[in-house]
C-alpha cells in the first residue's frame, strides 16, 4: 500500500500540490437478515480504492478511483490537482491548515471474535430462533432480525510525513416485532430501534446483547401496544431511556457543535447551526447536570466514533463540549480550526470511505453519567408524576437544530414513583437550549452504555457515518408531551 | 464514450469470466458503476470539490430455493472468483425457501426498451466548466449583498444485468444538478434543479429565484401554529409524497405495514388525485429494468383517488396471488419494480408522475391570487414518519416560507414544524400546478406539481 501511497503523493506534488494525502481503505462487509421466516438478507461486500485530497494554490481538490495500478493512481493525483487549482479560481480566501505532527501509527480497534470467522450458518440459526420467539407471539404481523459486521482498513500517507494504518471491525445486531390491528400498525425493537446497537466489536457483542432472551418480552409488548391508551398531550415530567437519549445527543448537540456547519459550509444541504461563535464559553446549554464530550480515544469506549487518527492524520482527544452546562467546545478539523484561531484541530474529520472526502463528523459524543449513585429505580422512584419513553421511532429537527420532535416505540406512566401503565404513539419536542437545562436527574455508569448510530447522512455527495453516543437514562423537568398527534 | 473503460461489451465480458468460473447452481451479475463530480461552495467560494469514479460488480448464485449476494469492486479474475465463491457459501447453509422463484427468462422479462438517458455534453463536463457554473451562482450573490452556498454537479452512470437464463441488459444515462441557498441576515431562499443534461439546468436563473425569496422573507413574523392553507412549491411536495410511495408495493402489503392495509380499491384521496409510475415519461431518469431484469410496466398507482395498483416484484406477485390480497389484486403481475434479491422491501415505485388535466392546472401566482390566508412554502427539511397507518409525517419549513394575506405574498416567516396526515392532506388539495421534473432533499427526484392544499397543520415554531 506505501508503493501506492508513494505514486499518488509524488504525482500531485510534481503537479504543484502544496499538500496531498492519499489514504487507500480495504473495506469488508457482511449482512444477514430474516423476515417472517424467509432469508431477507444474505450479502458480503469488497471494496478497495484510493481517495486523494490535495491542496493547491490554496484550493481544494479530491479525487479517487479504484484503479491501484500506477498509471491509475497517478492520473487520479493529477486529477485532483487540476480539481484543486479550478476551485482556487472560485475562492474568497485560501484554505490555511494548523500544524499538526505527521504521525507513523498502527492501531486496530479491540475485536474478541472475528466476526467473518463465525459460520454463516450460526449467525443464521440465531436469527430464525429469533424470528419464531416473535412470529409465536398472536397479533405479531412481521418479524425482523438481522446483523451486519463490517471491517475496514485505512492506510493514510500524507506529503506532510503521515504514516497511519487503522483497522476498525464493526459490528451490529436486533430486532423488531410489527403488528398491525385497525387503524394501527406498532412497533417494538430490540436493543434499539433501526437495526439494533452497533459498536466497534467483534462477533461478542451478539453474544452480550442477549437477543433471544428478549424476543418474547418484546413481542409481546409491540402487541400490546395496539390495545395501549394513546399518549396524553401536555406538559409531563419525562425520563428517556438510554438509547433515546443517544439520539437525542446526536441531533440536539453533536450536529450543532460541527464547526463546518458553524462557519456555513452545509448551508445548503445539513443546515448551519445556532452555536454561533459568541456562544462559545458563552451559553448555558444545560442544567449543571449536563457534562458532554467528544471523545474518539479507544478508553471512551468501543464507540462507533471511536479511532486512533482521524482523516487528515490528526490523534484522537477527547475534547469538552459541555461542562456542567456551559458551551466550551466544538468538532473541528485543522482547516476549520484555523478559522477560529484554535491552536489545534480537535480530530474529526472523515470520511465514509476511499470514495469520498473527509468532513467534518462526530466522533463520540456522549453524555457523562452521574458521579453520585442514581439507578434506573431510584430514578423511577424520585418521579412523582411523569412518562418514561424508550426506544426511538422518528427524530426531526429544524436546519439551526433549535426545534425538534421524537417520537418513540413505547411509554409508560409514572406514578407516585411507580411505573403504570403502557401508553402508545408517545412523542416530545421542545427547544434545545430549553430542553437540556431542564435536565434534573441522569443515572449513573452502571446505567450508561455506549449506543451506535451507523446511518448518519450529510455532505454533498451525501456519506453515511458512524457515530457513538455514551447515555443513560434520565429526567427532564415539565417537557412538551404528544404534539405529533395534537391538534 | 464510458467511464474507466466500461461498456456494454467489457461489462458482457465481466458476466462471462464470471460463468467460466463455475458457479453452482443459477448465476445473476449486476454491474454498476460510472463518474460523478460535484463542486461545493459557501460563503462565497468553493469549499470543496470532488470527482469520483467506481465500478462494483454484485454476484447472486441461487441453487434451488437458496439465494445470496456478494459485491466487489475487483475486476481480476480472482476478485470476481472470490465474490462468487463467498456468494455460494452464503446460499448454501441456508435452509431452502419453497417460495423462491428460479432465475427470471429473458422471455419472461420482456423484450428491452432502449431510453435515450445520455448527453455526451454533460458527460464531457469537467472541473472548469462546473466552477463557471458555480461562479455564475455566486455571481449573483455578491451582486445583491447576499451570502451563497451551493453545489453544481454532474455525472455519469451505468447499470447492466445478466443472468444465466439468458437476460441482458444495459443502460447508461447522465445528470446534471444545480442547487443553492441564499442567505440574508435572517431569511434565506433556495432552489434546484436535476436533468439528464446540463443545458437544461439553469444555475444562473436558480440563483436569482433564490435571491429574491431570501431578500422577500427578510425580517420574519412568527405567526401562531395551527391549520393553514398552504401553497406547496413542487419541492415540498417531492419531500412528501416520496415517503407515501413505499406503501404503494405488494411486500409492504403482504407484510401489513402499508398505509393502503385494507384501502386498496377505495376513493382514500381526493378525486383530483392521479399519480402513475412510468419511467418512460420525458421527466423521468433510470434504467428501464428492475433488479432481476424485468421490464418495468406503467402504473396507476392512484387513479382520481383511488388507490389502484402497487409495485411488484416477481415473488412478490406470485405470494400475492396465494394469498388473502389475491380478491383485491386479482391481476397480481411482475411490474419489473423488484429490488436486488435478496432484499427486505421487495419492490419500489420510483418514478413517479402526477397527471393534472391541461385545463385544471393552475400556475402558483393563481394559487396565490385565490388564497385569502395562508402560507406559501418553498421546502420542507427533516421529514420524518410519525405515525405509519395514518402516514404522519413531521418536518420543518425552510428557506422560504411567507404569508399569503389577500391573495397577494406577504412577509416571510418564522419556520414552522408541521405534523400532517399524507392520506388525509391528498383529501384536502384544492389547486395543483403544471406537473414537471422536480428535486427536493428527502426523497426521489419526481414529476410533480406544486399544490394548494387546506387544512395543513403546523404544531411549533421555532426561533428563525
Amino acid at each position: 500500500m506505501k508503493q501506492i501511497g508513494e505514486w499518488a503523493l509524488a504525482a500531485a506534488t510534481a503537479r504543484g500540490a502544496t499538500l496531498a494525502e492519499a489514504r487507500i481503505v480495504h473495506e469488508r462487509t457482511r449482512q444477514l437478515g430474516t423476515r417472517n421466516g424467509r432469508v431477507s438478507v444474505a450479502g458480503e461486500g469488497e471494496s478497495i480504492g484510493l481517495g486523494v485530497r490535495v491542496l493547491c494554490h490554496g484550493g481544494w481538490g479530491f479525487a479517487a478511483t479504484q484503479e491501484l495500478t500506477r498509471e491509475g493512481v497517478e492520473r487520479c493525483a493529477a486529477l485532483a490537482v487540476e480539481i484543486a487549482r479550478a476551485s482556487a479560481g472560485v475562492q474568497r480566501e485560501p484554505v490555511r491548515l494548523l500544524p499538526e505532527p505527521a504521525a507513523v501509527a498502527e492501531w486496530s480497534s479491540p475485536c474478541r471474535i472475528d466476526p467473518f470467522a463465525v459460520p454463516v450458518e450460526e449467525s443464521l440459526e440465531l436469527l430464525r430462533k429469533i424470528d419464531r420467539t416473535l412470529t409465536a407471539v398472536e397479533g405479531v404481523t412481521l418479524a425482523e432480525a438481522g446483523m451486519s459486521f463490517r471491517r475496514h482498513e485505512q492506510w493514510f500517507y500524507s506529503s506532510e510525513g503521515a504514516d497511519i494504518h487503522q483497522t476498525r471491525v464493526t459490528t451490529g445486531a436486533g430486532f423488531a416485532a410489527h403488528a398491525f390491528e385497525g387503524d394501527s400498525i406498532q412497533t417494538r425493537s430490540y436493543p434499539n430501534s433501526f437495526g439494533g446497537q452497533h459498536q466497534n466489536k467483534g462477533y461478542e457483542l451478539v453474544h452480550e446483547l442477549q437477543l433471544l432472551a428478549n424476543a418474547e418480552r418484546v413481542a409481546r409488548e409491540c402487541v400490546e401496544l395496539l390495545k395501549a391508551p394513546q399518549c396524553p398531550e401536555g406538559r409531563r415530567d419525562l425520563i428517556l431511556d438510554g438509547s433515546q437519549l443517544g439520539l437525542q445527543i446526536h441531533e440536539s448537540i453533536g450536529h450543532p457543535i460541527e464547526l463546518d456547519r458553524v462557519l456555513g459550509y452545509e448551508a445548503n444541504f445539513a443546515g448551519t447551526s445556532f452555536l454561533t461563535l459568541d456562544k462559545l464559553h458563552n451559553l448555558q446549554y444545560g442544567s449543571e447536570l449536563v457534562n458532554v464530550v467528544a471523545d474518539a480515544r479507544p478508553e471512551h469506549g468501543p464507540g462507533l466514533g471511536t479511532y486512533a487518527y482521524d482523516d487528515e492524520g490528526v490523534a484522537a482527544q477527547q475534547v469538552p463540549i459541555i461542562t456542567a452546562g456551559r458551551f466550551e467546545g466544538y468538532l473541528s478539523s485543522r482547516d476549520t480550526a484555523a478559522r477560529i484561531g484554535r491552536a489545534r484541530s480537535g480530530g474529526h474529520l472523515r470520511a465514509e470511505n476511499w470514495l469520498r472526502v473527509p468532513i467534518v463528523r462526530m466522533s463520540n459524543v456522549s453524555i457523562l453519567p452521574s458521579e453520585k449513585p442514581m439507578s434506573f429505580a431510584d430514578l423511577v422512584a424520585s418521579t412523582d408524576d411523569g412518562i418514561y419513553m424508550q426506544t426511538n421511532r422518528s427524530w426531526s429537527i429544524d436546519d439551526k437544530r433549535y426545534n425538534f420532535q421524537f417520537g418513540c416505540e413505547a411509554a409508560w406512566e409514572i406514578k407516585g414513583g411507580k411505573l403504570g401503565r403502557m401508553l402508545r404513539n408517545p412523542s416530545y419536542s421542545g427547544i434545545t437550549t430549553e430542553f437540556w437545562n431542564s435536565m434534573e436527574a441522569i443515572c449513573d455508569r452502571r446505567e450508561w452504555t455506549l449506543w451506535g448510530t451507523p446511518n448518519c447522512g450529510k455532505g454533498q455527495p451525501e456519506q453515511g457515518m458512524g457515530t457513538g453516543h455514551g447515555a443513560a437514562p434520565a429526567r427532564f423537568k415539565q417537557v412538551k408531551i404528544g404534539g405529533a398527534y395534537g391538534e | 464514450m464510458s467511464v474507466n473503460g466500461m461498456d456494454e461489451q467489457r461489462c458482457a465480458e465481466i458476466f462471462e469470466r464470471v460463468r467460466r468460473a463455475g458457479p453452482e447452481g443459477e448465476v445473476e451479475v449486476a454491474i454498476q458503476g460510472g463518474r460523478s463530480a460535484l463542486t461545493r461552495f459557501a460563503n462565497n467560494g468553493i469549499t470543496q470539490n470532488v470527482d469520483e469514479e467506481s465500478c462494483e460488480v454484485s454476484i447472486r448464485v441461487q441453487m434451488g430455493g437458496r439465494t445470496a449476494r456478494a459485491s466487489t469492486n475487483r475486476l481480476d479474475d480472482e476478485g470476481l472468483r472470490t465474490a462468487l465463491r463467498k456468494a455460494e457459501t452464503l446460499a448454501r447453509v441456508q435452509e431452502e425457501d419453497a417460495e423462491l422463484l428460479p432465475m427470471v427468462s429473458s422471455t419472461e422479462a420482456g423484450a428491452a426498451v432502449a431510453l435515450d438517458h445520455y448527453d455526451e455534453a454533460t458527460a464531457a463536463m469537467g472541473a472548469a466548466e462546473r466552477a463557471a457554473q458555480a461562479e455564475a451562482m455566486i455571481t449573483v450573490a455578491l451582486r445583491e449583498g447576499l451570502n451563497s452556498a451551493g453545489t453544481y454537479a454532474t455525472g455519469e452512470s451505468y447499470e447492466a444485468l445478466f443472468n444465466s437464463q439468458g437476460v441482458a441488459r444495459w443502460h447508461r444515462e447522465t445528470t446534471a444538478e444545480a442547487s443553492i441557498t441564499m442567505q440574508a441576515t435572517d431569511s434565506s431562499g433556495w432552489q434546484k434543479q436535476n436533468h439528464l443534461r446540463a443545458g437544461e439546468v439553469d444555475a444562473r436563473g436558480l440563483a436569482e429565484v433564490a435571491a429574491e425569496k431570501a431578500r422577500r422573507s427578510a425580517a420574519p413574523v412568527e405567526v401562531a401554529p395551527g391549520k393553514y392553507t398552504v401553497i406547496l412549491e413542487p419541492s415540498a411536495v417531492v419531500d412528501l409524497i416520496g415517503f407515501l410511495a413505499a406503501d404503494f408495493t405488494g411486500l409492504a402489503l403482504l407484510e401489513q405495514r402499508s398505509c393502503l392495509n385494507g384501502r386498496l380499491g377505495a376513493q382514500i384521496f381526493g378525486e383530483n388525485i392521479t399519480l402513475v409510475d412510468d419511467v418512460t415519461d420525458a421527466g423521468q431518469s433510470g434504467a428501464a429494468f428492475d433488479g432481476e431484469g424485468v421490464m418495468r410496466q406503467p402504473l396507476k398507482l392512484i387513479e382520481r383517488g383511488v388507490a389502484r395498483e402497487v409495485a411488484m416484484s416477481r415473488g412478490t406477485a406470485a405470494r400475492v396471488r396465494r394469498s388473502e390480497l389475491a380478491s383485491i389484486l386479482p391481476n397480481a403481475r411482475a411490474t419489473g419494480h423488484g429490488l436486488y434479491l435478496p432484499n427486505e422491501t421487495g419492490e419500489a415505485a420510483v418514478n413517479l408522475v402526477f397527471k393534472v388535466a391541461a385545463g385544471e392546472a393552475k400556475s402558483v401566482e393563481e394559487m396565490i391570487a385565490r388564497t385569502e390566508r395562508g402560507l406559501l412554502v418553498t421546502r420542507l427539511w427533516y421529514i420524518r414518519e410519525v405515525d405509519a397507518y395514518e402516514k404522519i409525517l413531521t418536518g420543518m419549513t425552510r428557506d422560504g416560507t411567507f404569508l399569503i394575506e389577500d391573495g397577494r405574498v406577504g412577509k416571510g416567516v418564522r419556520n414552522l414544524r408541521f405534523n400532517q396526515g399524507v392520506v388525509q392532506m391528498l383529501r384536502q388539495v384544492l389547486d395543483l400546478g403544471v406537473p414537471a421534473r422536480a428535486s427536493g432533499e428527502e426523497s426521489f427526484d419526481m414529476v410533480a406539481p406544486a399544490m394548494r392544499v387546506e387544512g395543513f397543520q403546523f404544531t411549533e415554531v421555532t426561533r428563525f
